[in-house]
């Protein structure tokens, strides 16, 4: 009964979608502010109902009802609680509902902190909000109903694809989701604009702060999703260039353009149809993503059981949204008005500089995500892109903008002087010079390019770090600095972090692809194992038995200089259900960083095969994107800080964003 | 600089990196993608050895064996089998009779030398390139809509 209310409730929620993309809209057309004002109360409900719908797929999962087709192909009586609730969404239709229920919550946030927009805008957001809402409830409804029921209830479930069974995924797609989906509401505003024909740089501070909000969580979604990989699958990888990887990859990058690109909207009423354009285009990478994950026309670790019918709706709606949009776009994008001047050396002009090599960065990925596709559906022909790909092409387009990370905070609006940047960047310049020499020096005979990643590293951290001192005087003033560092305004606090996360991002990717190493080989226990300066021993093997899988562990002792250090434990697990064995690795962190990292294969003539690394500074990668969250997170909080912007509706926003 | 310039100087910049991406992208199309091949397409001395490619197909029953961390088994589309060696750990779900996908080098000896080898992730789940050989080679049974391979 709980599930067919849920069902229902889903239906409900469409019909309320239908309403509130029509007769919000319809209010803008005619002026009828009674009109207009049914968006916020219907986008409530939408909520509501969703959660309904949600919290009835989850309480199904939770009692294990295997009546439920949903929860007997992914689910199982033995399976611990928490990956029966992650299970809600570790599959196609449990995570379409997901999508749909994250969209409808942004739907409600909006409908709730844009109380102080302008009545029509308010109406239109909320409208083209609805758009993407109906054409999402269609395809759950129609294509992947998660609420089916079968006909007679077997008693026991298959359980879930032991690879998800891991508190990686309870968070992963969630995260992922907030920030794909994020981005719905900078689309919908620049198509609200584009209705309304009227564009100013207020729009630009009621976006951003979604943008932003939008950003972070898609940042850390990747960066967990990255993590998880890492550990789990055992191969010691840490980014793929999978191309479900480059379908979150594009719309970070695009995602990432528009921010810079909104401060030029927000504070000089610059670069207007370009943002419009790119918060367009934000968007439609995601729905991308969305039908590149989802349709199964990718072999990749994301591709659940496939069916054509479902890929070509995602197709469908892909089509219509960014056709339609970008339709919208070039019909009206003529009548905004010229926004201000700059010279091309200028704090514009280097955020104009962020935003090409961004888009062509991610133009690269897209083309290379893409091409096996087009190739495949016109000629037959079958290739695969592989790293080797983006590396050449992403690489050389990322280094002009790594290095001009460092300069573009340091110039003036308007018009910049380079030679002042010159000046205060000099000491670090220097430093990141001495960075290169002492790692050429140290690591001789190593990968030629790695110490100039290091310095380069060292020029993007160094360099933040510059600019935050210079803004608060601390070399000149160091009795105030304090008093400034506290006083400084959060968005600077925000730019500051979001670029030393970069360096420190970097660092990790240079350390770890130059200086790691691996060692696969057979071990028998009582063998030993040289790895940098660790020794390690195959102790014991013994069989243990899990809630659901049984696993053979095996246990290594860890010693540096004779000494024990650590005790590793990697397993290989065979799930009950599905006679599926997975990897669980081992891994010990030292000097704050590193890793030593252990995966095992498959038993051998009495012995065990054994994969080992050891990863320098790997630790960097993640923490180098949780600092950049952290930048936009506190960059989030500056919105009520400022002065003249419309008052509530972007204060509430940025408060409570964070929050969710 | 007047407003013209300013816009020209952009419009130049933008222009120039545009065309470095589309040049690294072109060289890089050539240069550095991997061709998909069935065992039959190798068998058939279609493809000429010393390139980069992708073999996928099903791992012959009774074909894997192992010698310290260096594996040799065959992959074959039901016509034809390829003999490959692969050094390192095999994902957790290769297993003789199923489905894989290894990336190496085709060597004149007509031995694949594999340096990635990849296999489903579940056991509904068939690497696309393995299901799609399987298919040319006539040995792929289509059944409710849910395929399976033949003999399995």
């Amino acid at each position: 009964m709980i599930v067919e209310v849920g069902h229902y409730a889903l239906v409900l929620a469409l019909t309320l979608a239908l309403v509130q993309s029509v007769v919000p809209i319809w209010g803008t057309r005619v002026g009828d502010p009674r009109l207009m004002a049914v968006a916020g109360p219907v986008a409530w409900g939408q909520f509501l109902f969703v959660s309904i719908a949600f919290a009835a797929l989850t309480w199904a999962h939770v009692v294990s009802d295997f009546s439920v087709a949903n929860v007997f192909e992914n689910s199982h009586s033995q399976k611990p609680m928490i990956y029966k609730i992650s299970g809600v969404w570790g599959n196609h239709e449990g995570s379409m509902l997901l999508w749909v229920s994250i969209l409808s919550l942004f739907g409600a946030m909006v409908a709730w902190f844009g109380r102080n927009l302008p009545k029509s805008l308010y109406a239109a957001v909320l409208g083209v909000q609805a758009w993407v809402a109906t054409a999402f409830y269609l395809f759950v409804l129609l294509t992947s109903n998660p609420f089916a029921r079968l006909l007679r209830a077997p008693m026991e479930g298959r359980d879930l694809n032991p690879i998800l069974q891991d508190p990686g995924l309870a968070i992963h797609p969630p995260l992922l989701y907030l920030g794909y989906v994020g981005f719905s509401i900078a689309f919908s505003f620049a198509v609200a604009a584009l209705i309304e024909g009227r564009i100013d740089a207020a729009w630009a501070r009621w976006v951003r702060p979604w943008t932003l909000a939008a950003w972070v969580f898609l940042t850390l979604g990747i960066a967990m999703g990255s993590y998880w990989a890492y550990y789990e699958l055992g191969w010691g990888g840490w980014w793929f260039w999978d191309p479900v990887e480059n379908a979150s990859l594009m719309p970070w990058l695009a995602g990432t353009a528009l921010l810079h690109s909104a401060i030029v909207m927000e504070k000089r009423d610059a670069l207007k149809v370009w943002t419009i354009l790119l918060a367009i285009l934000t968007f439609s990478l995601s729905l991308l993503g969305t039908f590149l994950v989802r349709s199964g026309v990718l072999t990749s670790v994301h591709a659940f059981a496939t069916d054509p019918a479902r890929g070509v709706f995602i197709l469908g709606i892909l089509v219509v949204f960014v056709g339609g949009s970008l339709t919208i776009f070039a019909a009206r994008a003529g009548t905004l008005t010229k926004g201000g001047l700059f010279a091309p050396i200028s704090r514009e002009g280097a955020l104009v500089f962020n935003n090409l090599f961004l888009t062509a960065a991610c133009a690269a990925v897209f083309i290379g995500t893409l091409y096996p596709l087009l190739l495949e559906a016109t000629t037959g022909g079958k290739i695969s892109v592989g790293a080797p790909f983006f590396e050449m092409t992403f690489g050389p387009l990322m280094l002009p903008l790594l290095l001009a990370v460092p300069i573009g905070p340091f110039l003036a609006w308007k018009r910049g002087d380079l030679l002042a940047v010159a000046q205060r960047l000099a000491v670090v310049f220097v430093l990141a010079i001495a960075a290169i020499l002492v790692t050429w020096w140290k690591t001789r005979g190593g990968p030629v390019l790695a110490p100039l990643g290091v310095g380069l590293a060292m020029w993007l951290t160094l360099g933040a770090l510059a600019e935050l001192a210079f803004r608060i005087k601390l070399f000149s003033e160091p009795g105030v600095a304090l008093r400034r560092a506290v006083g400084l305004p959060r968005s600077s606090w925000g730019t500051t972090l979001g670029h030393l996360g970069l360096g420190l991002l970097l660092f990790g990717v240079v350390a770890e692809s130059a200086w790691k190493t691996e060692h696969v080989l057979v071990m028998k226990p009582g063998d030993t194992l040289q790895v940098a300066r660790f020794e390690l021993t195959l102790a014991d093997q013994r069989d243990v038995a899990g809630p659901n899988y049984d696993a053979t562990v095996a246990r290594f002792v860890v010693k540096e200089n004779g000494r024990e250090v650590a005790v590793l434990e990697p397993a290989k697990r065979t799930y009950r259900t599905r006679r599926m064995p997975t990897t669980e690795t081992a891994i010990a962190t030292f000097d704050g960083f590193s890793q030593l990292y252990l995966a095992m294969g498959e038993p051998q003539g009495g012995g065990v095969a054994m994969r080992v690394y050891w990863k320098p500074m790997v630790l960097l990668i993640w923490i180098g994107c949780l600092v950049m969250s952290l930048g936009g997170a506190i960059s989030l909080t500056d919105r009520r800080l400022r002065i003249g912007a419309p008052t509530r509706a972007r204060a509430t926003a940025a408060v409570a964003a964070p929050a969710e | 600089m007047t407003r013209k310039q300013k816009r020209l100087t952009i419009i130049g910049l933008a222009g120039a990196v545009l065309a470095a991406a589309i040049g690294l992208v072109l060289f890089a199309l050539n240069d550095e993608i991997t061709f998909f091949t069935s065992p039959t397409d190798l068998a058939t001395g279609h493809v000429k050895p010393g390139s980069r490619l992708r073999l996928g197909g099903l791992v012959e029953a009774g074909s894997v064996a192992r010698e310290n961390s260096t594996v040799r088994f065959r992959v074959t589309d039901g016509v034809n089998a390829v003999p490959v060696t692969y050094t390192g750990i095999l994902p957790d779900l290769f297993r003789e009779g199923q489905g894989t996908v290894a990336e190496g080098k085709f060597g004149p000896d007509g031995v694949f030398a594999a340096d990635t080898v990849l296999a489903k992730h579940d056991e509904k789940y068939m690497p696309k390139e393995v299901v799609d050989a399987l298919k040319k080679s006539g040995h792929w049974e289509e059944t409710e809509g849910k395929g399976y391979p033949k003999g399995n």
